[in-house]
């Protein structure tokens, strides 16, 4: 039987075994690249969407945008937006406020992690500027306003006319990152 | 000095070749694969009945509504612990152990390619189950989150326990790696000369296929517990959302190793039951071909499928209906291999020994957890039956009866030829029909619990599931009474006294070369290549 020696094919078949080793920490960034793509687990909202200088907005369509806000693990703060829900026109940029207050008695870093439903419609949903972009450092007791400039892409399929954007907001000690530790990029203070 | 005359009394006895060391050491330092083969299947019936009790212990806590016995921290211990013993502590190590009995013997190879790496491969699972199963004993709960382990119950809210968990999982893993490693070079490079690829008895194919689908899902599984440990240590955030992860993530590497994993499962007992049927039916297997290829397209399809584990994490719907489609064309291949076993049966003159019996029972119950499966692959069905009772006897149904089932035909047809003892019948008759009545007693009902809407993994249930959930517990009961009789036959054959001594072809209808050699099979087989001439191959197939 022509073939490879023993010696040969079971290092052949431990090349497998290691290369598979590496593909399950390669799906880490290919799963990020197709949420990115298809919008899924708000992977296309957490970074600013460019806009397209010829975006007509289409007047003949309107979209309900909720806002809803829900604190990771029950942390001590006081997170809510200050509309339940706005209307939009596709194409028509919209600016709205998140307020947020630190009631946990110490200094605190978090993070907010946006998701979009229906699943459909989340890589339509597009920001320019949010508070979720980076981690927020927050002082103890301290308060703030917080925007979020966002539009709905034009190409929206037609049968979508409400869409929900959720807020989870995450302690994200012990994930500091260093240089935005003092970051406060994005917000008002009250 | 006893040792040496022994030894040399065992030469005049086995034609020059050594036999087996005495003691203990002859088990610690073995290279047979008999040896080996034994080891594993024992290994694997300690693991069945300790992860048999566990089932018991869940099944008395659901006897009731409200507490039973045990309070809802220690049923989750039961429930995950049951699961990953009985997948890999028993369903595994079984079909190791199978492999390694008798993939040298029917493709007249003298033992395994890699005879070291074998003892090793065994060796590890020991002592990974030992590290698994100390958890019960320590301080603090075992791990308590299902055996899937999604995160981030097993990495924010893990017991200190998971990093035992982990360790042992990778232990395992390393295992299942080796020993799939030496059955593919085996395979590939031991086979008897002439023995064509579409020569090879269907239980090497099956394995052959798996072997492969170990060597490529293992290390995935390696990789999620091993990011688990870094995010529960080393402060990475593969899997949580604070840190930038993902929990949804787990769930994707977890199934990509996750559904492979069900037919490396199944496939080697399709093998088994193909093996059977033509035995007991007195006629070759019909469509061999297909049966190959069957295999082959089972297991590509298998890699594409995983996402139907997880139809309400919220995928846009193009992967849905890719996934849902792609799930429902595996029960094409599936079709053709029930198809082709009922075809082996049609006009054969059929007997009803005990393996046969198990086999048959697998074809009809198996079918009918391929059908359940089919149910759960329907994204809009899915939506409803997900997470309910349904899924548990949907893969109580495909475990038990198919991989359990096809375990229990395998070692009931070749205990025999290993230990040149036969089994008792009656007592392999009484084990078959209380398995299949325990087994669908249990199961059954838990169909129709799912529907109405009882969730799994839930030690308290609503008042109006307590009937089905008393059947339940009954049915379980007969079935782990069923398993005692086919220890008798175990010991019966291994440890009894009658003399030993059967014909090398235990049963007249069986084909293939392991039937070729003595009964009990000599330590050493195959020493001498076989020669395949054509004339044997016809007689073979």
């Amino acid at each position: 039987m022509a073939g490879m020696s023993d010696r040969k094919l079971t290092l052949v078949l431990l090349a497998g075994v290691i290369f598979m080793f590496g593909f399950s920490y390669m799906l880490v960034p290919l799963y990020r690249l197709v949420c990115k793509q298809q919008g899924i687990n708000g992977q296309s909202v957490r970074s600013a969407a460019t806009v397209d200088p010829h975006m007509q907005v289409d007047r003949s369509r309107t979209i309900r945008v909720y806002f809803t806000t829900v604190l990771h693990n029950d942390i001590a703060f006081q997170f809510r937006s200050l509309q339940r829900s706005v209307e939009i026109h596709p194409g028509e940029r919209k600016l709205i406020y998140f307020f947020a207050e630190n009631q946990t008695g110490k200094d605190l870093t978090v993070q907010a992690i946006p998701s979009i439903t229906p699943v459909d419609a989340a890589r339509y949903l597009k920001k320019t500027e949010c508070f979720c972009f980076t981690q927020q450092y927050f002082y103890q007791g301290e308060r703030a306003d917080m925007p979020v400039y966002f539009f709905v892409d034009p190409d929206i399929p037609k049968n979508i006319k409400e869409i929900t954007l959720a807020y989870t907001l995450f302690d994200a000690s012990g994930f500091e990152k260093k240089k935005e530790r003092y970051h406060r990029k994005g917000r008002i203070d009250v | 000095m006893t040792e040496t005359t022994i030894v040399s009394g065992q030469h005049a006895h086995h034609d020059d070749h050594h036999g087996p060391a005495k003691g203990i050491a002859r088990w610690l330092f073995t290279t047979n694969h008999k040896d080996i083969g034994t080891l594993y299947l024992f290994f694997s019936l300690i693991m069945l009945f300790v992860g048999g009790v566990m089932a018991l212990l869940v099944r008395v806590e659901l006897f009731e509504p409200g507490k039973v016995l045990m309070n809802p921290e220690y049923f989750n211990q039961m429930t995950t612990m049951h699961g990953l013993i009985m997948i890999f502590g028993v369903v595994m190590p079984a079909l190791a152990g199978l492999a390694n009995w008798m993939i040298p013997m029917m493709i007249g190879a003298a033992d395994m390619a890699l005879p070291r790496l074998n003892n090793w491969s065994f060796w590890l699972l020991p002592f990974a189950f030992t590290l698994l199963l100390s958890t019960l004993f320590m301080k603090g709960p075992a791990p308590d989150f299902g055996w899937t382990f999604y995160a981030p119950l097993s990495t924010t809210y893990g017991p200190a326990s998971t990093d035992f968990f982990i360790f042992s999982i990778h232990m395992m893993g390393a295992s299942s790696i080796l020993a799939a490693l030496n059955i593919v070079v085996t395979i590939f490079n031991m086979r008897a000369p002439g023995m064509t690829w579409m020569q090879l008895p269907v239980f090497v194919w099956g394995w052959l296929v798996t072997a492969f689908l170990l060597l490529a899902v293992m290390p995935v599984l390696a990789g999620c517990v091993t990011m688990m440990l870094m995010d529960r240590h080393f402060h990475t955030s593969f899997f949580n959302a604070a840190g930038g992860g993902d929990p949804i993530l787990f769930q994707h590497i977890f199934w990509f190793f996750g559904h492979p994993e069900v037919y490396i499962l199944i496939l080697p007992g399709f093998g088994i039951i193909s093996d059977i049927i033509p035995t007991f039916s007195r006629k070759p297997l019909f469509g061999y071909h297909f049966m190959v290829y069957a295999t082959i397209v089972i297991a590509f399809l298998g890699y594409i499928v995983w996402m139907h584990h997880m139809f309400t994490t919220g995928a846009p719907l193009v992967a849905q209906l890719f996934f849902m489609y792609a799930t429902m064309l595996i029960a094409v291949p599936t079709g053709i291999k029930v198809f082709n076993w009922v075809g082996t049966l049609f006009k054969g003159s059929i007997t009803f020994e005990t393996p046969m019996l198990f086999a048959l029972g697998f074809l009809v119950m198996f079918t009918l957890g391929g059908f359940s499966g089919l149910m759960l692959a329907l994204v809009p069905a899915d939506y409803q039956y997900r997470d309910s009772y349904f899924v548990v006897a949907h893969f109580h149904y495909v475990l038990v009866s198919g991989s359990l089932f096809t375990i229990l035909a395998g070692v009931y047809y070749w205990l025999p030829k290993w230990t040149g003892r036969m089994y008792n019948e009656t007592i392999g008759q009484w084990h078959f029909w209380l398995s299949v009545i325990g087994m669908n007693v249990t199961f059954m009902p838990m169909h129709f619990l799912g529907l109405a809407g009882m969730p799994r993994r839930i030690p308290d249930y609503a008042l109006q599931f307590t009937d089905f959930n008393q059947i339940c517990t009954v049915g379980a009961f007969i079935f782990g009474i069923a398993q005692l009789f086919f220890l008798y036959n175990i010991i019966v054959c291994c440890f009894g006294k009658k003399p030993r001594g059967l014909p090398g072809r235990v049963w007249e209808g069986a084909r293939g070369f392991e039937w070729t050699i003595p009964s009990p099979a000599p330590y050493h087989t195959f020493e001498v290549t076989p020669e395949l001439t054509s004339a044997e191959a016809r007689a073979k197939f």
